[in-house]
């Protein structure tokens, strides 16, 4: 891991530091004077000419900070964030009311700074119009067919949780970070560097192997070696998380950074239309996650993985060098959850917190599959992701996560070992 | 580089009510993890539930602040048996997934837009010190001296906070030397043992779990008397943060919680003072000041790398009686 | 052996699996455990005799330490149920089982290591104040009870010779004092039926001297006792009554002098044929005599000619 930091420094050094855009930092305490003090908002009125809209709903993301506010029955809305900086407010126009559109459908994003005020006023103009609304069955549709997406790229990743957690009983808190790498150096090398998008894949997936080797070569291993029990270990990718998580907002900043592909077609599947990129994310993730089944299932290292997944000592009784699968069984998780990182950073955007926001998810689907069953992740993220975007239909946007994690807590509570996982005592 | 003013301000927070509130919340955790064993990664969301109950109680219904106080226990003790009733069955690991779920959970619920009528939703709530500040003892004027001079509601809110927090250590102290604590250290160990002993083991855990949760809710109220109150606040890093405090400190010690949120705090301070000050001096010249908070956090990331690794019985810990094979 | 009814002052009727007991302790009816397609535990009927040592024996997988599991509430059977003193325990949690007097030890050490020797001992002892949160809270509620079991404890550390290294770590104690300070702690509790598993297990000779006469002890003291073990020394030694157990189910049961030599017993323990040698399996090479087939020869021979 040292050699991750150290190469994320020096690209920090090399990239980021100098625009450091981000004004503030996020934390999650309150500045060291910390009495009696007051809030920093953005907020707007709504209208339709002179009546107040209610229930419109805006978007205000920006330093790590992702929160929607919604009008109330006077048209005004009000989203308080942690810091001064800069933001953007983006109007959500599926929610305003029938008959009513954006002025501009082009422009419903503004920039704020938060600078020398506590707070700043933006204006979305509405007029006459349609927002394309849909009925409840294309709507489903187009919420499953997101949800695939998102379930794709999220098994990738969680297969690697799986496949590390399976070999070494280690549950890596700082698993959402290598989706994060994975995304941070695909925007470094795609977009800001401006390198072709297979060359750049290319490097991300290679850098990311690397994270891996570095994790087991450099931490992992010599804590097994060491004896360390596995709380102790899981407390260590704790640490590691909050450490790379920082490094991250250091080098790249708080700001949110949208991934540049060229794939910006749209398509439409039935009622759905999706850009060109998500449909080759999708294809991306369905071939991957082939090859990795027939990875575990056809090769003989695939098949030492299984055995040292299931019980070790009997794996190294016969003859597996099981250290050495626990190398490859890191690299290949690693690898894997880098592309999960680039797909997720194209599927929403890329910021320094992205992977850790989604590493509850990620638990909860290889937790809903069964821990320790790599198809079993599949399963529990495909559930995950379509769960999280379905359920938006009836729910808030903003509880959707809410919702995988309840599930998380039912099936944990009437059948601990998973859908595939097998009954073992887990009390 | 003016070493007074970063030192001075280091010092002033070593009592501040922030710090008191971590020392609460790191004692609760040093109940539920030094001493039964029990891993709670929800700590967050005990301390956002506190808050709340202490919060909208005040807003929506007038309550005086003694009912305000008793809602805080009743909410976190019902939120502790919700939470415990299903999971005390599980094997460790699966608690702990479980318990950062249900703190998340609860951030989600309380900032949502849906129910900001009654939460205040990401905007939060503010407006509800007044019955507290009416308690306040001190007369109007200046308190104290140097470092640590404050008016009369910062001392009366430090004066409560640090109250609360020495009440909950002897409270600590009394129940680990006692039959009792003896148990839960016997169910930290092995559960099937003192099972064959006649002990009720699921009944011990819950009041543990009980016992620390409200320590937690506590230190939530704390945490917002002096300011307003913020869901962003009470995230996982939070709960992070607060088990590097106890970690520090010594998990299954009387002081350790304190002495490690005081640690915690005042380096955070001390770390971020003398970075924006070479920044302001032109010693350092390439990283912003916003970035030099964030070195702050990346030193605390590696500390409690460090720490786990090569002292898990922290400053105070007895390293014979804390190794971690929960 | 015998044509007649065998009798036995403990049985009341013929003795045989499953037998009556004349004063049961315990008595378990239909007790069937299976994991998956396996039949781990299937008894018909059992009843451990009072104030008695009973040994439960049998191979490597018979379902003994289920059973013990079963009986004591540490695992849920398919079916059953099984009283103790009259009262039923069936699906009673094993803590409960303990407080009513029927108090187990563990095949692998159960002495929890980061306490003291002391404190492992004063944990086993039963209806202490202080263990409630409220009152522990308040030292004088409880003080008197904690003096009162502190010399108990001493007092039973003192037989089995462990009042030493009442104040050490109870890990840094030897394997061996371990086991004994199961024992021991199990005895705070007075318990009624006391049951050890594989109490012997990876105990040198001289230790294991040690323990039988303590075990002894116990029976005198009105204590009921049933162990598991494998080591036959042992059970011929001290008990008074045997139980078999192979496959899940109760194969014999009766004195131990009696029950070794069952036919039925050997088989089970040592494989049928034990005693013949084993190119005799399958008949296929009859085991030849020499002198027999020299002389048999020889006559053919003669016979021949």
């Amino acid at each position: 891991m040292l050699g991750t930091v150290i190469a994320a420094i020096v690209l920090a050094l090399a990239v980021g530091i100098a625009p450091a855009s981000a004004e503030a930092t996020p934390t999650p305490s309150p500045s060291p004077s910390g009495d009696f003090t007051s809030t920093f908002t953005i907020g707007g009125l709504i209208r339709d000419g002179d009546s107040p809209l209610e229930g419109v709903e805006v978007r205000v993301e920006g330093q790590g900070f992702d929160e929607i506010g919604v009008t109330g029955a006077d048209g005004r809305w009000v989203v308080p964030v942690p810091e001064q900086g800069e933001y953007t407010a983006t109007l959500l126009p599926d929610t305003l009311p029938e008959g009513v559109a954006p002025r501009d459908p082009e422009n419903i994003t503004r920039d704020v700074n938060l600078s020398t005020t506590n707070t700043v006023n933006v204006l979305f103009p509405t007029g006459e119009g349609t927002v394309s609304t849909s009925n409840f069955g294309s709507t489903l549709i187009t919420r499953i067919i997101f949800g695939l997406n998102f379930g794709l790229l999220l098994a990738l990743a969680a297969i690697g949780i799986s496949l590390i957690y399976g070999t070494t009983k280690l549950n890596n808190f700082a698993h959402g970070e290598m989706v994060t790498f994975g995304a941070v150096i695909f925007l470094i090398f795609g977009t800001t560097l401006g390198v072709p998008l297979i060359p750049a894949i290319a490097i991300t997936l290679v850098l990311s192997a690397f994270t891996g080797y570095a994790q087991d070569a450099w931490l992992h291993r010599p804590l097994r070696k060491r004896g360390v029990g596995l709380v102790q270990a899981m407390i260590v990718t704790i640490g590691l998380s909050i450490f790379v998580r920082y490094v991250y907002l250091f080098a790249i900043g708080g700001n949110i950074e949208t991934l540049d592909t060229g794939l910006t077609q749209n398509v439409t599947i039935g009622p759905a239309t999706i850009t060109l990129a998500s449909l080759v994310s999708m294809g991306v993730s369905i071939v991957m996650l082939g090859l990795v089944g027939l990875f575990l299932t056809r090769t003989r290292v695939g098949k030492a993985t299984r055995a040292v997944s299931d019980n070790s000592s009997l794996a190294a009784a016969s003859g597996i060098n099981v250290d050495r699968i626990i190398r490859i069984v890191w690299i290949l998780a690693a690898t894997l959850t880098g592309l999960s990182g680039i797909l997720y950073g194209i599927f929403r955007q890329v910021n320094w917190n992205m992977g850790f926001q989604i590493l509850l998810l990620l638990f909860a689907a290889v937790t809903l599959g069964g821990l320790g069953s790599a198809f079993g992740a599949l399963v529990g993220s495909l559930v995950i992701g379509i769960v999280t975007e379905v359920s938006t239909i009836w729910i808030p946007n903003d509880l959707r996560y809410a919702v995988a994690l309840l599930i998380l807590i039912l099936v944990l509570l009437v059948r601990p070992q998973g859908v595939l996982g097998r009954k073992e005592r887990v009390g | 580089m003016d070493w007074g003013q970063i030192l001075s301000t280091a010092a002033g927070e070593l009592l501040s009510p922030v710090t008191a509130a971590y020392a609460l919340a790191a004692i609760g955790i040093g109940v539920h993890f030094g001493y039964a064993g029990l891993l709670n990664f929800g700590q967050a969301g005990f301390m956002a539930i506190g808050a709340y109950a202490f919060v909208v109680p005040t807003l929506l219904w007038d309550f005086p602040i003694w009912a305000a106080f008793l809602s805080t226990i009743l909410v976190s003790v019902l939120f502790a048996l919700l939470l415990g009733i299903p999971t005390l069955r599980l094997r460790a690991d699966y608690l702990a997934i479980v318990t950062i779920a249900s703190a998340e959970i609860v951030r989600f619920v309380v900032s949502t837009s849906g129910l900001t009528a009654i939460t205040g939703g990401a905007t939060g709530l503010s407006g509800y010190n007044g019955g507290f500040i009416d308690l306040n003892p001190f007369a109007p004027g200046r308190y104290g001296f140097g470092p640590w001079e404050f008016s009369a509601n910062q001392l009366w809110v430090r004066v409560f906070g640090w109250g609360l927090v020495i009440i909950a250590s002897v409270l600590v102290f009394l129940l680990m030397r006692s039959p009792w604590g003896r148990v839960v250290k016997g169910i930290r160990e092995d559960e099937d043992a003192v099972r064959s002993l006649g002990k009720n083991v699921y009944a011990y855990k819950m009041q543990a779990l009980i016992l620390g949760g409200v320590f937690g809710a506590f230190a939530g109220v704390i945490y917002v008397l002096p300011r307003s109150l913020q869901p962003t606040n009470y995230g996982t890093t939070l709960t992070f943060f607060i088990w590097t405090m106890l970690l520090l400190g010594g998990a299954a010690t009387i002081f350790g919680p304190i002495v490690g949120a005081m640690i915690f705090a005042a380096l955070l301070t001390l770390s971020d003072g003398i970075v924006r000050g070479l920044i302001r001096a032109d010693i350092v010249t390439f990283i912003s000041g916003t970035q030099a908070g964030q070195i702050r956090f990346m030193i605390i990331g590696a500390v409690l790398m460090l720490l786990v690794i090569f002292r898990p019985q922290g400053i105070f810990g007895n390293k014979k009686e804390l190794s971690f094979n929960v | 052996m015998s044509d007649t009814m065998l009798t036995h002052p403990l049985v009341d009727g013929a003795v045989g699996p499953g037998c009556k007991k004349v004063d049961p302790i315990v008595v378990a009816d239909n007790v069937t455990r299976t994991f998956g397609g396996l039949t781990a535990v299937d008894v018909a009927h059992v009843e451990i005799p009072r104030n008695a040592i009973t040994a439960l024996i049998g191979p490597n997988g018979a379902g003994k330490t289920t059973f013990f599991n079963l009986l004591t509430g540490f695992d849920k059977p398919n079916t059953g149920q099984w009283s103790f003193e009259g009262h039923s325990l069936a699906r009673v949690p094993a803590f409960r089982v303990a407080r009513k007097g029927m108090v187990r030890t563990f095949q692998l050490t159960k002495s929890l290591g980061r306490l003291s020797v002391l404190q492992n001992m004063l944990l086993g002892a039963t209806k202490q104040p202080g263990e409630n949160i409220f009152t522990a809270l308040i030292k004088p509620l409880w003080s008197k009870r904690e003096e009162a079991i502190i010399s108990k404890a001493e007092e039973i550390l003192a037989r089995f010779k462990l009042l030493e290294k009442s104040e050490d770590y109870a890990a840094s104690l030897s394997g061996g004092q371990r086991k004994l300070l199961e024992m021991a702690r199990a005895l705070m509790s007075d318990p009624v039926l006391i049951m050890l598993d594989e109490p012997m297990a990876g105990v040198n000779p001289a230790l294991t001297q040690s323990l039988l006469g303590h075990i002894k002890e116990l029976k005198a003291e009105g204590m009921s006792v049933l162990f598991v073990e494998h080591d036959m020394h042992m059970v011929r030694h001290i008990s008074d009554w045997v139980i078999v157990m192979a496959e899940g189910k109760v194969v014999a049961e009766g004195p131990p002098d009696q029950v070794m030599n069952d036919p039925a017993v050997i088989d089970a323990y040592l494989g049928a044929h034990h005693d013949s040698d084993l190119g005799d399996m399958t008949g296929a090479n009859p085991v030849i005599d020499a002198k027999e087939a020299a002389a048999e020869h020889a006559a053919k021979k003669e016979g021949a000619i």
